[in-house]
């Protein structure tokens, strides 16, 4: 067991990854000497070299458009993109290229990149630095996205995604980089397209993915102490969904709350209330609530433990739950 | 005229050309050419096959068999030239228009007018080929070409990428990104951009204040012009930028000036946007008629050999069409094939439902 944070611990997977398979590169702004601005490729530059991990010019588009023509000479990029707020200068490439040309080529070319993004919010930052926009791309076919929660995960998902011959749009929960697990290097993980009960219980299901799974555990042990017991389940892939896993909870439950810093409104939380009601209709004892953050732009950071949902909305909505 | 690119029949100062309009050879101080009657022969046999897949692509869409079709009427030079510049190891980078460049990669014709017909997106196996798929939105391209030119880089490969895109996409993010890339990196890639003077409906001057080519040179990498209706010059600038790009020394972008004779495509009406007095002086410049000028001038073709290679359209022509027509619909199924390399549990059963859905018409 080694203790990590979250970003040691993607810097170790990648690490593992790069020695592992020749063919696999990192590449963004900043990525090189800095590391990164999360350092979580600190250096690797200096042990595998300026050709496999590529500082870019500063073009997101760019990043990702290249990427994709090194895919296509066999390559396995791992591209990082710096903030959330900074991929849409890259969302055509990701959209109408990365995603679609596999089939567009009726599966000749496979586009195995991980598209890594720092996401949400809880840090304080200026504008376009705390946005949670994995609705964009789960609504894009040909996509797979994952989002990691914890230290345990993130270095073994970043390994998966890697050897993955998809294109993967990886979150990472950004105010969770310096949280440390002990994390166990031989370890096995879960696989990636696969959601994890990370606490059990038997009155409500409590569903969250990245970021907010943390929040969602700690809202679980303060309902324990009001006698409520909490199921929490972190999603780990947005696209595909593990929906068994969520069907066999909340058929047991009766009830089901999802939680996400993005807005509720189209949100991915959407699909997952239409999911488990057409999956568990007779079994609901009140309709699947959502929580996440308003139909506005992603505040000014004085106002965003206002935005973020946090402890006590969710356990509101749990609330509202049994209020049915 | 702002961007010094006269669309009539003059033709710009710095233009390389080796072979007029009239057919004669002419000499240039740094590219030149030897081409052996053979090879002048071969390249004419392209020149008049490629227009003739076109005019029955046209043909096909105009009967109601293509969806749509992008003519490369007036281009053949350019995309012959520069295709037949390519090595084999080379790997060429299209955007929608170049069926010529896609004949010299030994892609099936038929498989071209497939996309067109709505069978699939693209159709041809882009390894076995070294030609990519046809990449409609413009300019996104230039970066996947670019990347690729990274990875021979990478592999330390004796080979060169080439892309291809128009006037209207220099205005594109991606291509001028794809131009800060490939000189920063120093990639072995060469940037062919057919300045066919329009895009849809808006001319050259919309795009541009200088010409095309000068671009380059503020990022840091060389560019030409060449008469793109010129196939020997198309094809001397073009094997010398692969082989500088080969040779470790970097982008070119090649300016090829040329114009498109026909439509954007075959749902464009230019009469509502251009003289049909530019058309007529393009069709001075034509490219495969300057060629059989000089061949026949210099007497390395007969009118056999015209004959022969018209005979040979022709069946090309009705080859096509018949292949074409008999194109199969894909299955209902094929519409969830391909979208990812693993499987995915959505989109397997989204499949099944559909099919056991479609299934109970069946009974």
């Amino acid at each position: 067991m080694t203790t990590l944070t979250l970003a040691k611990a993607l810097n170790e997977g990648l690490r593992r990854s790069m020695e592992d398979d020749p063919k696999v590169l990192v590449m963004g702004e900043d990525v090189g000497k800095l590391g990164g601005v999360f350092r979580v490729t600190d250096g690797l530059q200096k042990d595998f070299g300026e050709d496999r991990v590529i500082d870019t010019p500063l073009a997101e588009s760019g990043i990702i458009g290249t990427a994709i023509g090194l895919a296509l000479r066999g390559y396995r990029p791992v591209c990082e993109i710096q903030f959330d707020g900074f991929v849409f200068p890259a969302a055509d490439q990701i959209i109408t290229q990365l995603a679609k040309m596999p089939l567009r080529s009726l599966g000749t070319l496979k586009l195995p990149v991980v598209v890594r993004i720092p996401c949400g919010g809880g840090i304080g930052a200026v504008e376009h630095h705390s946005e949670s926009p994995e609705a964009y791309f789960t609504h894009t076919a040909g996509l797979r996205v994952v989002a990691c929660s914890n230290p345990v995960d993130a270095y073994t998902m970043i390994q998966d995604a890697v050897r993955c011959d998809d294109p993967i749009i990886f979150f990472e929960p950004k105010r969770r980089y310096w949280d440390k697990a002990d994390v166990d290097l031989a370890a096995p993980g879960l696989p990636l397209d696969r959601a994890r009960t990370v606490r059990q219980g038997s009155d409500v299901t409590l569903i969250a993915y990245g970021p907010m799974v943390k929040t969602c555990l700690e809202a679980a042990a303060a309902a324990e102490e009001d006698g409520r017991d909490i199921e929490v389940i972190d999603l780990r892939s947005l696209n595909p969904l593990d929906v068994d896993v969520l069907t066999e909870s909340v058929t047991r439950t009766g009830r089901c709350v999802v939680a996400h810093e993005a807005p509720v409104f189209t949100g991915y939380g959407a699909e997952l209330a239409a999911r488990i009601t057409e999956r568990c209709f007779y079994s609901l004892e009140a309709p699947v609530l959502r929580v996440g953050g308003f139909s506005t732009p992603y505040p000014p950071s004085r106002l965003e433990d206002h935005y973020l949902p946090d402890l006590d909305r969710v356990l509101d909505a749990v609330d509202r739950t049994f209020a049915y | 005229m702002t961007a010094d690119a006269p669309r009539g029949a003059d033709a710009p100062p710095e233009l390389v050309q080796l072979l007029t309009p009239e057919g004669e050879r002419v000499e240039h101080p740094d590219y030149d050419i030897e081409l052996t009657a053979e090879e002048v022969r071969s390249l004419y046999r392209d020149l008049v096959l490629v227009r003739r897949i076109d005019l029955e692509a046209v043909a096909l869409q105009r009967q109601g068999e293509l969806g749509i079709w992008a003519s490369l009427l007036g281009q053949e030079a350019a995309q012959i030239g520069s295709g037949r510049a390519l090595t084999d190891a080379d790997m060429a980078f299209p955007t929608y228009r170049e069926h010529g460049v896609a004949w010299c990669r030994d892609v099936d014709p038929v498989k071209l007018l497939g996309l067109f017909r709505g069978v699939s997106n693209g159709g041809w196996d882009p390894v076995e080929h070294n030609f990519h798929l046809y990449t409609i939105v413009i300019g996104s391209q230039a970066l996947h070409a670019v990347g690729y030119a990274m990875g021979i880089q990478r592999d330390g490969a004796e080979a060169a990428t080439i892309v291809y895109f128009g006037d209207g996409a220099t205005s594109q993010g991606d291509v001028n990104e794809s131009f800060i890339w490939a000189s920063v990196f120093n990639a072995p890639i060469v940037f062919f951009c057919q300045n066919n003077q329009w895009a849809i409906s808006e001319p050259l001057e919309k795009q541009t204040k200088i010409p095309l080519y000068k671009r380059a040179s503020g990022f840091g990498f060389p560019g030409i012009r060449v008469d793109g209706n010129d196939v020997f010059a198309c094809l001397a600038v073009t094997r010398r930028a692969l082989q500088n790009a080969r040779e470790g020394q970097g982008p070119t972008m090649i300016e090829a000036f040329t114009y498109r004779m026909g439509a954007h495509t075959t749902s464009d009406d230019p009469t509502r946007y251009r003289l049909a007095d530019e058309l007529e002086a393009w069709k001075l410049k034509d490219p495969i008629e300057r060629v059989k000028a000089y061949l026949f001038k210099n007497q390395l073709a007969d009118q056999e050999f015209f004959e022969k290679i018209d005979a040979e359209a022709d069946a090309l022509g009705k080859d096509v069409r018949s292949r074409c027509l008999a194109l199969p619909d894909p299955p209902p199924r094929a519409i969830f094939d391909h979208v990812y390399a693993g499987a995915h549990s959505l989109l397997d059963e989204e499949r099944e439902q559909y099919l056991t859905y479609l299934a109970g018409f069946e009974r």
